[in-house]
């Protein structure tokens, strides 16, 4: 399949950063597109016939999320651009922010014209704190050039952007948590409903969306909907930004069309090139930290023998029994050298660390798992630790405010269940498990089916 | 006014109420336990879980049963729903389980602390609670801080309910009570130890569901179920100076707010019936008091003895 690109096509021209490079090599016409010749009605239109599904995670439809902003008369609306990207394994929006910058102040545009937003915000990573230089940058050469501030293009339509920086915190990745913590508070999600699209930044309507999400209108608006639609597989529509970590001959960040499969993925000549040192693939975690973990025999196939393909319905077929999640396209590799309990331990780690405190399973559960599996790790657990584990999990999953709990818990449930062994044997040979690592786990022991 | 079914009673209320009021409306056994929600203080709940229903149909207009379990203290009732709550087998464990949670790192210090006897933890714990724990860990600790000389907060044994610092936030506009960090290492705190500037500072003892916030006037002073409750008023110039004084013979050794059956404070002339500092920590003399009756404190714990033999009671029913 040949790869096309449609966000990444002209990252490699040499000051593409730059207004005059990237406005040269047909940046903005989007804008100029929507603005003059489409009613703001119309480019959600287009994005709902796009099938463009959110690219932050969850995957939820872009146009119907649009859709549902409520539009009171005389009430103000945001666009608040989310670029809080801190998913373990998660780096596309930062390569797509560091080095096409004005593709996401396009994307802003294009799209707080079509949701009637005069005032919108990109909140970024706190620690992405030289991306907040370049896009300031980027925004202020967008307004010497009349394409931000009052009548822009001379079309009467008034928007001012700006980016503000968070403090350095997972959470505020949520959507509840991140208006929080741009209205100055703390960084708690707050209770759904209502949700933002009612009630959001300054309790005024707010759509918030993923730095991909909103850089992917700007296709669409070019090539219109039912085109940008025609590539991708099914539901999955369009291209996704896929970084790929780990054991990886050739790791880094990957524009694929969706339906690559993920064996081309991981050992096409396009992309991965295989696995490093010559190894062989041990799991795969396909969408970021938060997805359940894959064993070998299930990452290019499906349960039922199919070939897994990129897309969202293909990754998670067969559920969490034996599948995973795409999720936001961190895609991390394990050779057979690496320790699942060890990589599950960090994870934890960083849930507990990541944890708000507002709600009791997850302030009280993540730091439970964490320090459980500290100590299988470290030879120092017992049989009863594993399924202990996965108690724990059972309690959070589902009972927290925001989806932080269900995060924490999938890869420990997924991992205790597709790599039983590896744990039992950190268990039962306490003093070789801290010397060398397990291995592959077996096709044959693996008795996924009765754990779904 | 919408129709809602909770535990196979049905009840018509007002659209927007939430599952919580609803039941708290008709009382009894269908009452989810409240850890962190106060109708007195807008913007509480939602935190603790513990009120976590099953809604096995979302309305009549959309009959399909909810996948997770909702908390019902923020989730509004619609006309046609269905919600389990002691009749769910799905609540009751996954209820157990937030006990759990909140009591892995509580010291279980009730033989030393105040709050023993009306303590929400106690009675949470004593109808979900293992008689084991699974936690192996160290738990975590903190040193006891005096906010001013009239308050004690044992972080130890806090479980993060937000109530005190939703009441700090409606009596003053300055941010000095709050939480600092985050995940398990969140602590209540004000700021670098400073008091709440406030004449009705005093009612975060009275909303704290646990014993981590503590009248340092009344501290060690007698187990409460020792104590006389009695209704009692003053002539207050800053509050409607109505308060439940809490004595031993003649002596007071206590004084808090009026509370209703859910341990919430109750409304006094329309208003919710905090009371002054003054009222709570310096009239400690009968004398300024005018006794009007004795006190029932309508609630499931040891002061109130009738209900403690019949949970009891219960309880060895279930287990024979």
């Amino acid at each position: 399949m040949a790869g096309r690109k449609l966000l990444l096509d002209n990252v490699h021209i040499p000051g593409i950063e730059t207004f005059e490079v990237y406005r040269n090599n047909g940046g903005y016409k989007s804008v100029e597109k929507a603005l003059k010749s489409m009613t703001p009605d119309e480019v959600v239109e287009e994005v709902k016939k796009s099938g463009l599904r959110g690219r932050g995670g969850a995957g939820f439809p872009t146009g119907m999320k649009w859709s549902f902003l409520a539009k009171p008369e005389g009430v103000p609306r945001y666009l608040v651009c989310n670029a809080d990207e801190s998913e373990p394994g998660t780096f596309k929006d930062r390569y797509l922010m560091e080095k096409i910058p004005h593709l996401l102040v396009e994307g802003m545009i294009t799209s707080s014209y079509a949701l009637g937003a005069n005032y919108s915000v990109i909140y970024i990573r706190g620690e992405y704190f030289w991306i907040l230089d370049i896009l300031q940058k980027a925004i202020k050469e967008a307004y010497n050039n009349g394409f931000l501030g009052k009548n822009i293009l001379g079309t009467g339509y008034n928007l001012d952007m700006i980016v503000a920086p968070g403090a350095g915190a997972y959470i505020c990745g949520e959507e509840t948590a991140l208006l929080e913590s741009l209205e100055g508070k703390r960084g708690n999600p707050r209770m759904k409903p209502p949700f933002p699209a009612v009630k959001g930044l300054w309790g005024n309507p707010t759509v918030v969306n993923n730095v991909e999400t909103i850089a992917a209108v700007v296709p669409i608006v070019n090539l219109g909907g039912d085109e940008y639609a025609k590539i991708g597989v099914g539901r999955s529509t369009g291209t996704k930004l896929i970084s790929a970590c780990g054991n990886l001959v050739r790791p880094g960040v990957y524009e694929i069309e969706m339906g690559v499969s993920v064996e081309e993925f991981i050992y096409g000549d396009e992309y991965c090139r295989g696995i490093a040192n010559g190894r062989k693939l041990k799991a795969c975690v396909p969408g970021g930290s938060s997805v359940p973990i894959l064993p070998h025999f299930l990452v290019t196939k499906t349960a039922d023998g199919q070939d897994r393909l990129m897309t969202y319905e293909s990754l998670a077929d067969g559920g969490f029994a034996t599948g995973s999640m795409l999720g936001s396209g961190g895609f991390i590799v394990f050779d057979e050298n690496q320790c699942v309990v060890r990589n599950t331990w960090n994870f934890a780690r960083f849930y507990a660390h990541e944890s708000c405190g507002q709600c009791s399973p997850c302030r009280e559960g993540t730091g439970w798992m964490e320090k459980v599996l500290n100590r299988l790790e470290h030879g120092h657990g017992n049989m009863r630790d594993i399924d202990l584990l996965a108690e724990i999990n059972k309690k959070i999953e589902g009972n927290t405010i925001c989806p932080l709990g269900d995060a924490a818990a999938w890869p420990v449930a997924a991992a205790i269940r597709h790599f039983r062994e590896e744990f039992e044997w950190h268990v039962n040979e306490r003093e070789t498990s801290q010397k060398r690592n397990f291995g592959l786990i077996s096709e044959k022991n693996n008795v996924i089916l009765t754990n779904s | 006014m919408i129709k809602v079914t909770i535990d196979e009673i049905e009840i018509e209320v007002e659209p927007g109420t939430t599952i919580l009021n609803a039941a708290r409306m008709v009382g009894g056994e269908i009452v989810p336990p409240a850890m962190c929600y106060y109708s007195k203080l807008p913007g509480t709940g939602g935190k603790c879980r513990t009120c976590l229903v099953e809604v096995s149909a979302g309305s009549t207009a959309d009959p399909r049963p909810m996948p997770k379990l909702v908390p019902s203290c923020s989730t509004s009732v619609m006309d046609g729903m269905i919600v389990k709550n002691f009749t769910s087998e799905r609540v009751f464990e996954n209820r157990g389980g937030i006990v759990e949670f909140l009591l892995i790192n509580h010291p279980l210090d009730c033989p030393v602390c105040d709050q023993a006897g009306e303590c929400h933890l106690q009675d949470l714990a004593y109808e979900h609670g293992s008689s084991k724990t699974r936690y192996e860990e160290e738990r975590r600790t903190f040193d006891p801080i005096d906010i001013g000389n009239t308050i004690k907060l044992h972080m130890n044994r806090c479980i993060l309910c937000y109530r005190c610092v939703h009441v700090a936030n409606q009596l003053t506009e300055e941010r000095v009570h709050g939480v600092l960090y985050r995940g398990e290492h969140s602590e209540i705190s004000t700021y670098i130890e400073n008091i709440i500037e406030n004449d009705f500072s005093g009612n975060v003892i009275d909303v704290c569901p646990v014993g981590a916030l503590t009248d340092r006037t009344a501290r060690f002073k007698s187990r409460v179920w020792f104590l006389k409750p009695m209704e009692a008023e003053c002539s207050c110039s800053k509050c409607s100076g109505k308060a439940v004084v809490w004595m031993f013979g003649d002596e007071v050794y206590r004084v808090t707010t009026r509370k209703d059956e859910y341990d919430e404070v109750e409304m006094i002339d329309g208003k919710p019936g905090w009371i002054c500092n003054e009222c709570r920590f310096e009239k400690k003399d009968l004398s300024k008091w005018n006794i009007t009756g004795p006190r029932k404190i309508d609630r499931h714990s040891v002061i109130s003895q009738g209900k403690y033999e019949t949970k009891i009671g219960r309880h060895h029913k279930k287990t024979e």
